[in-house]
């Protein structure tokens, strides 16, 4: 039967990504990014419960300060920049830029953590800020802080590993302007990780 | 998509976050009431959050599905919130303010 023949054509097709189809993991990066938006936003939205329901929550601002962070919020959203361009450099064969770019990532990911480390170590040991408990009131405002901004750490540490292995698979020649999908779906996890801090700067520190 | 984006699209993007931290900043300073505040920083960050989500991840360059997916778990946790909102609401009235000495905030 004609449909006999044709049936090697459809199977191509029907394996296709469908929603990306220049890649599938494309696609897996997306749906794993969804997921895990609605772990953040679960988390945000628990914290909004837990903190409206409080009668003696501290105001963020007098406890946590906002100058350090607002500095790691700008510095994510340069490396987002970088890694853009990062992205533009392999697509056009630049592989120095290339190598620039996703290092300078890498960086500003690593240059955050330390940023981090030292702030949890100035709230921690310095301010009495801890898990269970504090002198600025509910219990839970600490509880919550440090769930919230460990669990994006954590993301971001896994970032920093990722991009380090995109860099080097990178460095060996593995990426080309015919061949740059996963440096792509790498920054598409930067990004979101960087889209989250926006929303924990503003949700745990701001408001 | 296949398509590749110029790199000064990327740096309007990047001005455009950098004015909106800013402005977020400036709203958080001065004590408005923190309704006023709330209001204000997440419509800033939501607008700072799409420009992320469309312009860096690619989204305005990509299948409508694909965005209305991604779209999502905002709707659910929006959702979320509302469902959580009755018990919130009976919680806040209860809670009394406990009366205890008020340790000297640093800063």
């Amino acid at each position: 039967m004609s449909e006999t023949a044709g049936m090697h054509a459809g199977h191509v097709e029907a394996y296709e990504s469908p929603l990306t189809p220049e890649s599938w993991g494309k696609l897996g990066m997306w749906v794993f990014l969804v997921g895990d938006a609605m772990s953040f936003g679960t988390l945000l939205a628990g914290y909004g419960a837990i903190r409206y329901g409080s009668a003696d929550w501290p105001k963020p601002y007098d406890v946590l300060g906002i100058w350090l962070t607002a500095g790691m919020t700008l510095l994510l959203i340069v490396s987002s920049v970088w890694m853009v361009k990062g992205l533009a450099a392999i697509q056009r064969n630049d592989y120095a830029a290339f190598r620039k770019f996703i290092g300078l990532t890498i960086l500003g990911g690593a240059v955050f953590l330390g940023c981090q480390a030292y702030e949890w170590n100035k709230l921690i040991f310095h301010e009495d800020l801890g898990f269970t408990g504090n002198p600025y009131g509910a219990s839970l405002f600490g509880t919550t802080f440090f769930i919230i901004t460990g669990f994006h750490g954590m993301h971001v540490t896994g970032g920093v590993i990722y991009l380090l292995c995109i860099l080097l698979r990178g460095m060996s020649g593995a990426y080309s302007a015919n061949n740059y999908s996963p440096v792509e779906i790498a920054g598409l996890y930067w990004h979101f990780v960087d889209l989250v801090w926006i929303m924990v700067f503003t949700f745990v520190y701001l408001i | 998509m296949a398509e590749h984006h110029s790199e000064s699209l990327y740096m309007k993007i990047f001005y455009y976050l950098l004015a909106l931290t800013i402005l977020e900043i400036l709203v958080a300073l001065p004590t408005y009431a923190t309704w006023v505040k709330a209001i204000l920083l997440i419509g800033m960050a939501l607008g700072k959050a799409s420009l992320v989500a469309m312009f860096f991840m690619h989204l305005r360059f990509e299948r409508l599905t694909l965005g209305v997916i991604a779209f999502t778990p905002l709707v659910i946790c929006v959702f979320l919130v509302f469902m959580l909102a009755p018990d919130l609401g009976a919680i806040a009235h209860k809670t009394t303010v406990p009366v205890k000495q008020t340790t000297g905030v640093k800063h």
